[in-house]
């Protein structure tokens, strides 16, 4: 069993997690409550953030950058229309975790903090150079997303840090992306491979690709050969089998390494010509 | 301030109720252990299957992975709160019509998914449908009729059955 505690500002909150270090911090609750019902997860004592003022959900324009606070729902993101015009790989890649009552009560933030090496949010996130915006008794940072996850289900949150909202920054000049992603059967599932595809107005291109290590990666092309809808489909391919060779995934119970791999390639492709595609309408004025 | 159990109002099926809940308890345990609102049924248990599917304030959520005091305050609506002075909705008729319920294990789930679907669009396409119901899953894979039963409260054809009575 455990206590439960519902702190409405963060001053309450980090003298909770002071008095007791080994509280889990409770959003959605949609992995948290499934780990300590199945007793995987062992606490005294759960802290509901959902009424804490500062975690606020909801999306705004701050500072060139698209914040969404901690406690915004999955469902808020996916329908939000400054999301769908200018991160099309985030909403596609929310709009495929979980199912639809668990995207209503999961948040963006919690997804991230759980640094599963398989999170579908996490590939777009990266693309598009997400900052997170932490928090502490006594410390106010922002750190990138790339550097925030560290391996499965490690973060570098410090003990009694927590996160209040993700940045992501708005481009000055139109960017193409796409999400891609395998499962074993077509809905509700976890990823055998997701990814991510951005192509600049710049012509440099990105993809991030997850499930194939221990936590998502970001590779970047900045020679404009991606970009260009006219490079030679044998140099395409070159080009991403170099980025793919920084992956580095397992065999399990949703694939084999070589399948991943052999994946990465057939899909990076959709995903790269899907971007590709969305650029061009965008700078049409689509 | 950490509490065994807590002090929690919940507004269910239109109707408030005051209720000091244990603190570890899901929102589905207080439905259907202290309310006796058993319509809403207890599956998996790790949000996977949508037997447990309850609207809280009018989104669709899995009530087996909800605290009841996390849903303090809140607006609750299960499978008990659809039909009007004892006759069903026009959408529960229309699963009866269809065919839609073998064991129905999982029924008041895809009803309420189907609820909160027709709640936002009162038009939807079969695809549409199947995507709204596809967090519930039915064992006795009856999805076809279900997913008619859905189309058929859309069309309105559930409606005209009504009007007949």
């Amino acid at each position: 069993m455990f206590a439960y505690a519902r702190p409405e500002g963060l001053s309450e909150t980090f003298a909770l997690l002071d008095a007791e270090p080994e509280a889990r911090l409770l959003a959605g609750g949609t992995d948290l409550l499934v780990g300590v019902r199945k007793g995987n997860v062992i606490s005294p004592l759960l802290i509901d953030l959902k009424r804490v003022a500062e975690l606020a959900s909801g999306i705004s324009e701050v500072d060139g950058a698209l914040r969404i606070g901690a406690n915004t729902v999955l469902t808020e993101v996916i329908n939000d229309r400054r999301v769908q015009e200018t991160y099309p790989a985030l909403v596609a890649a929310a709009r495929v975790v979980g199912s639809i009552q668990i995207r209503n009560r999961a948040t963006l933030v919690g997804n991230l903090c759980n640094a599963s090496p398989a999170a579908d949010t996490a590939p777009p996130l990266l693309v598009f150079g997400a900052i997170l915006e932490l928090a502490g008794p006594d410390s106010r940072r922002r750190v990138s997303f790339a550097d925030f996850v560290t391996g499965p289900g490690r973060t570098l949150l410090e003990r009694g840090e927590l996160v209040t909202a993700v940045e992501l920054p708005l481009p000055a000049d139109p960017v193409g992306s796409a999400f891609q992603r395998m499962t074993r059967r077509r809905g509700v599932d976890l990823a055998t491979v997701n990814l991510a595809c951005a192509v600049t107005s710049g012509g440099v291109t990105r993809f991030a690709f997850g499930a194939v290590g221990p936590r998502a990666i970001v590779v970047a092309d900045g020679t404009g050969m991606l970009a260009d809808s006219k490079t030679d489909p044998v140099e395409v391919d070159a080009l991403i089998r170099r980025m793919t060779a920084e992956a580095t995934p397992i065999s399990n119970v949703r694939a084999s390494r070589e399948y991943r791999q052999a994946m990465l390639l057939v899909l990076s492709r959709r995903a790269l010509e899907s971007a590709r595609e969305r650029l061009a309408e965008a700078r049409r004025g689509g | 301030m950490a509490a065994e159990t807590m002090a929690v109002t919940l507004v269910v099926n239109g109707r408030t109720r005051a209720l000091e809940v244990a603190v570890h308890r899901t929102l589905l345990d207080v439905l259907r252990d202290e309310l006796g609102l058993t319509g809403s049924k207890e599956c998996c248990a790790e949000g996977e299957c949508g037997a447990c599917t309850v609207l809280v304030d009018g989104d669709g959520i899995n009530a087996c992975l909800v605290l009841a005091v996390e849903a303090d305050g809140s607006s609750v609506t299960t499978i008990e709160g659809l039909g009007v002075d004892g006759r069903l909705s026009r959408l529960q008729d229309a699963f009866l019509a269809a065919g839609g319920v073998q064991c129905g294990f999982c029924i008041p789930g895809m009803v309420m998914s189907a609820e909160a679907l027709l709640a936002r669009q009162a038009r939807a396409t079969p695809a549409e449908i199947r995507e709204a119901l596809s967090g519930n899953l039915c064992r006795c894979g009856g999805y076809n009729q279900i997913c008619a039963a859905v189309a058929a409260a859309c069309s309105g054809e559930g409606h005209e059955a009504e009007e007949e009575r």
